[in-house]
């Protein structure tokens, strides 16, 4: 048996968080897959069946690179639409390539839970006792918590930062200083730091700047590569950016505000919509009421639970006359189109004010 | 000397310009074949302008640029302004026509629909992943016919019992075609077909769930086609403006943005004396290998684009 090395699909910054996590649980190495590049995307729709939404591709990519650099156990999760049964379909894909390595589904019957996860960590580490497990998966959250702070700080004010690239170098530095947490002591005291570190950043923010909210499926949301950098485009226009989708909200919030949500758009909506379609539709209706200028709605292309709120959204944003714009990604490789419409927007938008 | 503005719009299939003086009057206008290179067609479009243009009356003082070789013709010129063809075409034709609402436009590649209220663009959509049901298919399809795509609107509107065309999608549409044909179709029929499924196809994608309104007008080289114009109307079921300087909104609208910007520049229609050229290059300093774009005048580098990180840029 080789010396196991643990690797994982990317998304967003998450990586920090999850290797830390993986290598206190599992006292194993883990292995950060190489950055997303154009590559990643070409070997994973190489090898995906062409209709298959964005966040497969991108995943199957993840898991081609890091076979390629060195990895023998794979890590994946699973979410509220057929996301859920991808881990198998990728898991044969790979096989049948040809690759030697093990599966971890952190799935238990089709739900991911704190129990399907000590399950799956405990195959890889037997003498992983409940307690230890637990202590890191809250401290691992907290650390997810902090980060997802910082960042909903980060896009509402990065458009107006006066020194470019202030706002990413320090973030930078902060997720490297996460990365050797040792506590939560050590934790509560670096996030603080960094916190006030943040404010202090020089910004130039109007008060009535240009406010787009960004709705949608969660990986396009959260992996900036797979939407063509869509928040730091829109920074470059110096628009304040509202983003919902983020693991805490994914893990932790989504279960408990459902009952509250259905009942904000009882008017539209009377049952769940599978994945984030409902919150979608709430989202929609939140931003409508806190005055924002206008809303993005972003999916992979096929993406079904969106596809079926999108009818509704639309409906939202026409009875009270909310700009609106849709993009689907795929594995396309130009982004001019991106670019103009998101100029059209914000000439419209800026137009609209006068 | 009296100051005035040049737009242009580069599209993917032609090249339009303009000239306006400071009342937005069209002074001077061209349009040509943009023949998959974007830098001798404006070379062509500017000798053409040159050659009415009275320098001594008029100064260009400004210019802008739109369509999507905007931004490698905007670096030629040194243009005041570069703006996208969503908000030049609105700007243009509300300059014509300031009470429109409803504004369908569809080009060589691409289709778009702008909604407008009060002057100011309300909601817009492009195509996205398809370019189903523009003025390219239907050339292609004027081939295969054997006609002129010029002839196109005329013969359609001789037909009296339209054939039915799938409009989902173009693959969908040319077997329907190929098939009607050897059913034995009258050509007036199918070619009035083919126009309804044009108009169809765009009112399910880009047009999809927008409040279309009347006054519409009908812009972009497909609004020539008298027969998609009168399929248009028969959808929507109220008047369609297809107005004959409607291929020029584009470049009108950047010319009215250039005015705008108060941005002069010093501008000599001797600029296609001067050798541009551009190159592609791969990166390869990580595994993305962008594509970098790089504008070089007289073997010197004038801009270079396209690279998604610090360590691609070549500046």
């Amino acid at each position: 048996m080789p010396k196991p090395i643990i690797s994982f699909p990317h998304l967003g910054n998450y990586s920090i968080p999850i290797t830390f996590f993986l290598e206190k649980t599992t006292n194993a190495e883990v292995m950060i897959a190489p950055p997303i590049t154009k590559k990643t995307i070409e070997l994973g729709s190489k090898y995906s069946p062409d209709f298959v939404c964005l966040p497969f591709k991108y995943n199957l990519g993840n898991f081609i690179e890091s076979l390629e650099t060195g990895a023998n156990i794979l890590v994946q999760a699973g979410g509220g639409c057929r996301y859920g049964c991808y881990g198998e379909v990728q898991k044969q894909i790979l096989k049948d390539l040809g690759y030697n390595f093990e599966f971890l589904s952190l799935m238990d019957n089709g739900k991911v839970s704190i129990f399907s996860i000590y399950k799956a960590l405990k195959k890889l580490n037997k003498n992983l006792f409940f307690l230890k497990y637990f202590y890191y998966l809250l401290l691992t959250m907290l650390m997810l918590f902090f980060m997802d702070k910082i960042e909903n700080f980060i896009r509402l004010n990065i458009g107006f930062e006066t020194i470019k690239n202030s706002f990413k170098t320090k973030e930078k530095e902060m997720l490297n200083q996460f990365k050797q947490t040792k506590g939560f002591l050590s934790l509560i005291y670096n996030y603080l730091k960094y916190k006030s570190q943040f404010k202090h950043i020089k910004i130039n923010k109007p008060k009535d700047c240009l406010k787009i909210g960004i709705i949608g499926e969660l990986y396009t949301s959260m992996e900036q590569f797979s939407s063509y950098f869509i928040e730091e485009n829109l920074a470059k226009f110096n628009i304040q950016v509202k983003r919902f989708t983020n693991l805490t909200y994914l893990l932790v919030k989504k279960k408990l505000v459902k009952k509250k949500l259905l009942r904000e758009v009882k008017k539209y909506v009377t049952y769940d919509l599978g994945a984030d379609g409902l919150d979608n539709v709430a989202r929609a209706k939140y931003l409508i009421k806190k005055k924002y200028d206008g809303i993005i709605h972003i999916k992979p292309f096929g993406c079904t639970p969106e596809i079926g709120a999108i009818p509704i959204i639309n409906k939202v944003c026409k009875d009270y006359k909310m700009p609106i714009i849709y993009f689907s990604f795929d594995a396309q490789n130009s982004d001019e189109g991106i670019k103009t419409r998101l100029e059209a927007l914000v000439d419209m938008l800026e137009r609209k004010r006068k | 000397m009296k100051k005035c503005f040049l737009g242009i719009d580069i599209g993917s299939i032609s090249t339009k310009g303009v000239i306006i003086d400071e009342d937005n009057n069209i002074l001077y206008s061209d349009y040509l074949w943009t023949e998959g290179n974007p830098i001798e067609a404006v070379k062509r479009l500017l000798a053409n302008l040159k050659k009415d243009f009275d320098e001594q009356k008029y100064k260009v003082v400004a210019v802008g640029t739109t369509g999507s070789a905007r931004r490698l013709i905007g670096t030629i010129l040194h243009a005041s302004i570069i703006k996208n063809e969503i908000t030049a075409h609105a700007i243009g034709t509300t300059s014509l026509y300031p009470k429109i609402r409803t504004i369908l436009e569809i080009g060589g590649q691409d289709s778009k629909i702008i909604l407008i209220e009060d002057g100011i663009v309300v909601d817009y959509a492009m195509n996205t992943l398809c370019a189903a049901g523009t003025g390219s298919f239907l050339s292609s399809q004027a081939k295969r016919l054997n006609v002129k795509v010029e002839d196109f609107g005329d013969i359609a509107l001789q037909s009296k019992n339209p054939t039915k065309i799938a409009a989902r999608c173009t693959v969908f549409a040319e077997s329907d075609l190929v098939h009607k044909a050897q059913m034995g179709y009258k050509k007036e029929d199918i070619i009035a077909g083919l126009c309804k499924s044009v108009a169809l196809n765009y009112l399910n994608n880009v047009g999809k769930g927008k409040n279309i309104k009347p006054p519409i007008i009908f812009q972009g080289g497909v609004s020539k086609n008298k027969g998609v114009k009168k399929a248009f109307e028969d959808l929507l079921g109220c008047e369609v403006i297809a107005p004959k300087e409607g291929h020029l909104m584009g470049a009108l609208g950047v010319a009215i943005l250039a005015k705008n910007s108060n941005k002069e520049i010093d501008f000599d229609f001797n600029v296609t004396d001067i050798n541009f050229e551009t190159r592609g290059v791969e990166c390869h300093k990580c595994p993305n290998n962008c594509e970098i774009i790089c504008v070089m005048q007289n073997k010197k580098l004038l801009d270079a684009w396209g690279n998604r990180c610090e360590a691609g840029s070549v500046k």
